[in-house]
């Protein structure tokens, strides 16, 4: 076990710096960053004065270098337009992102699991037809229509929920936390419903593939020899075995939604990490947005580290090496 | 007390896929007395399995039964909503699967399983069906069987398994044990271990068997009783010596002789030729009149009934085999 997680943390440490050198090239490519931050009527001897105070006048590979040495010190660099820590401004935002993307998952999961388990151990009721054919829809359509048609059925025609922000917030252990207050509920979940929707629709569509080849298996009939109950079968024998696959979409899920909010979060105006990445985009801050990448690929390996944990807990036929 | 504990009549079990009707079980009439062993035998294909659990009622779309009486202990299992069913299933009626490498789920221990049976069928405390699922395992020759409770599945051979799954069919005192083939996915060393633990087990609990077996072998050495089954329906059925020693249906006499002996090394093997027709297409008339030796133009035209031929002997031929030919 300290084997694996020494292992995993070695690979960890490969995939940021991948990460870093591809935005930090990417970037480079994408124009030069001192005109989005001087003004318009700057003279020449500005712009070079800027060039010097960012570093942008050293070659990209010095450039690197010196990103590289901060960031071993734990100096992730600055934002060209805020002159904050690039780190600073992210974690400030993610808080909203991540509670809006918790939210979001766990009403998918909650509504996914029971009617994936349905409708694999009953493929040939209608119900499970009418599941299937609503996945089908969650799948396809696209996050912006969605938020827009909730935005003008619960905001606009009923002016039943808001439409944009995150309401009352209350500070819980440092962090600015929507869910905390009622207000907070009533802007979080136009956004989280938006987001869950996709998500909703693959789990459901996993979880009832692997409900339908469990069901055939021997131990299904077993358990159904001693008397076990229907219930039981489905969520204690059946489900358990048909998990592995769901946790591992769950957990791709999880890292996605967190890392690309952006659509939804631009929609519903909500002040989440997924917007500053689309401001800093239009920016040009790239100190901001190669910080922000290398957060969403650790986000990524740890999410999936936990995933392999969780294989382990689910099945005792697999081991972590 | 009635002598009689199971008593299935008529018994139509079809499965409608869409290559058309199956007939598996097709009319399937025979009893099983208190304590008694009998022995469900045919080639593959010939309806036993579905019968067990056609019992159990554990018959999946497309399959249905569509006709007959299952009487257990004086009640139709047939007429139970699947609530009493429950009770049913485990408690006094359990099961031994074929395969011991599939009928237990993987990713609970053993000791959990054993006691989902106790859980649901008795009233015993935490300590209580601890200490009967040990008692249990010591039953089935499992040594170290405390430790072993906390192991998985995998972590068992083959043998070991069916001797687990042999545990729990047996944990709730259930008055009959329908095994399916329980020794097919064994080792020969291993088969009848299994089976004299399986005998000796049931013979002190006092319950009663149903052994589903293409196995005449097997049959001869476990069963009080034998039933021959072809084509979803009895061909032949009596006591097991009568059976084995004095057949008077065609195809029992061809199953004995193709049991290979380790005395006769003279001759070849005998086997009946042909093979099992397509269960869809069988036509009016006795299904086994083209793979037969005694068949004659009757047989193609009209389908023999069960009818006694001697002792304890029933069978489904226009023309039985006679005790000296047999």
């Amino acid at each position: 076990m300290l084997g694996y997680t020494i292992k995993r943390l070695l690979q960890m440490t490969l995939v940021l710096f991948v990460v870093s050198v591809i935005v930090f090239l990417m970037m480079s490519f994408t124009g030069d960053p001192v005109f989005m931050v001087i003004p318009i009527d700057s003279t020449e001897a500005e712009i070079e004065q800027a060039r010097r105070l960012l570093g942008l006048d050293r070659s990209l590979f010095s450039q690197y270098w010196i990103f590289l040495t901060n960031l071993l010190q734990g100096d992730f660099g600055r934002s060209y337009v805020f002159r904050q820590p690039a780190m600073d401004l992210i974690l400030e935002r993610l808080p909203a992102t991540i509670e809006m993307v918790l939210v979001a998952i766990t009403l998918a999961t909650l509504v996914a699991v029971p009617l994936g388990v349905y409708a694999g151990a009953n493929p040939n009721r209608p119900a499970s037809r009418g599941i299937m054919a609503g996945s089908l829809l969650g799948i396809s359509l696209p996050g912006f229509w969605v938020g827009m048609m909730l935005i003008f059925f619960f905001s606009v025609r009923h002016q039943f929920l808001p439409s944009s922000g995150r309401g009352e917030t209350i500070q819980f252990l440092g962090l600015r936390l929507s869910i905390l207050t009622a207000d907070g509920w009533s802007h979080i979940i136009l956004p989280a419903v938006t987001l869950a929707l996709a998500t909703l629709a693959i789990i459901l569509r996993i979880t009832r593939a692997g409900m339908m080849e469990v069901m055939r298996q021997d131990y299904i009939r077993f358990a159904r020899a001693k008397g076990a109950s229907r219930r039981h079968i489905l969520f204690g024998h059946g489900l358990k075995n048909a998990l592995i696959p769901v946790v591992t979409i769950f957990g791709l899920q999880l890292g996605d939604l967190i890392a690309f909010a952006t659509i939804t979060e631009t929609i519903f105006a909500w002040p989440g990490t997924g917007k500053l990445l689309i401001d800093s985009i239009y920016r040009g801050d790239r100190p901001v947005i190669v910080v922000y990448l290398m957060l969403t690929a650790f986000i990524f390996v740890a999410i999936n580290f936990i995933v392999d944990i969780v294989y382990t807990l689910i099945d005792p036929r697999i081991t972590v090496k | 007390m009635n002598e009689t504990l199971l008593d299935i009549r008529g018994l139509k079990t079809h499965f409608h896929t869409f290559g058309g009707l199956v007939k598996a079980v097709d009319g399937v009439s025979f009893d099983v007395k208190r304590g008694e062993v009998v022995g469900l035998v045919g080639e593959s294909g010939g309806g036993k399995s579905v019968i067990g659990f056609s019992i159990l009622r554990l018959i999946d779309p497309p399959g249905r039964i569509e006709a007959g009486e299952i009487v257990f202990d004086g009640e139709d299992l047939i007429r139970k909503t699947e609530d009493e069913l429950r009770a049913v299933r485990g408690g006094e009626i359990a099961m031994v699967f074929q395969d011991p490498m599939t009928s237990l789920n993987p990713v609970y221990t053993i000791g959990r399983q054993m006691d989902e049976m106790l859980k649901l069928h008795t009233d015993l405390d935490e300590p209580a069906r601890r200490a009967r699922c040990i008692r249990m395992l010591e039953d089935v020759g499992i040594s170290e069987a405390e430790s072993r409770l906390d192991a998985y599945p995998h972590q068992f051979s083959g043998g070991m398994r069916q001797r687990v799954v042999i545990a729990i069919a047996l944990l709730a005192g259930s008055r009959l044990i329908i095994a399916d083939e329980p020794t097919t996915a064994l080792d020969v060393t291993v088969q009848s271990q299994i089976l004299k633990l399986m005998r000796r087990q049931i013979s002190e609990r006092g319950a009663a068997m149903i052994l589903v077996t293409h196995d005449l072998a097997v049959v001869s050495e476990m069963a009080d009783r034998v039933v021959v089954l072809y084509c979803g329906k009895v061909v032949e059925r009596g006591r097991t010596e009568d059976v084995i020693a004095h057949p008077a249906h065609p195809y029992t006499r061809g199953l004995l002789d193709s049991i290979p002996r380790i005395t006769d090394r003279q001759h070849r093997l005998r086997q009946i030729p042909g093979t099992v027709p397509d269960i869809r297409k069988l036509g009016k008339g006795c299904s086994f009149r083209e793979r037969c030796f005694r068949a004659q133009p009757l047989c193609a035209e009209q389908a023999p009934k069960l009818a006694p031929v001697r002792h304890s002997l029933d069978a489904a031929c226009h023309f039985p085999l006679e005790e000296s030919e047999a």
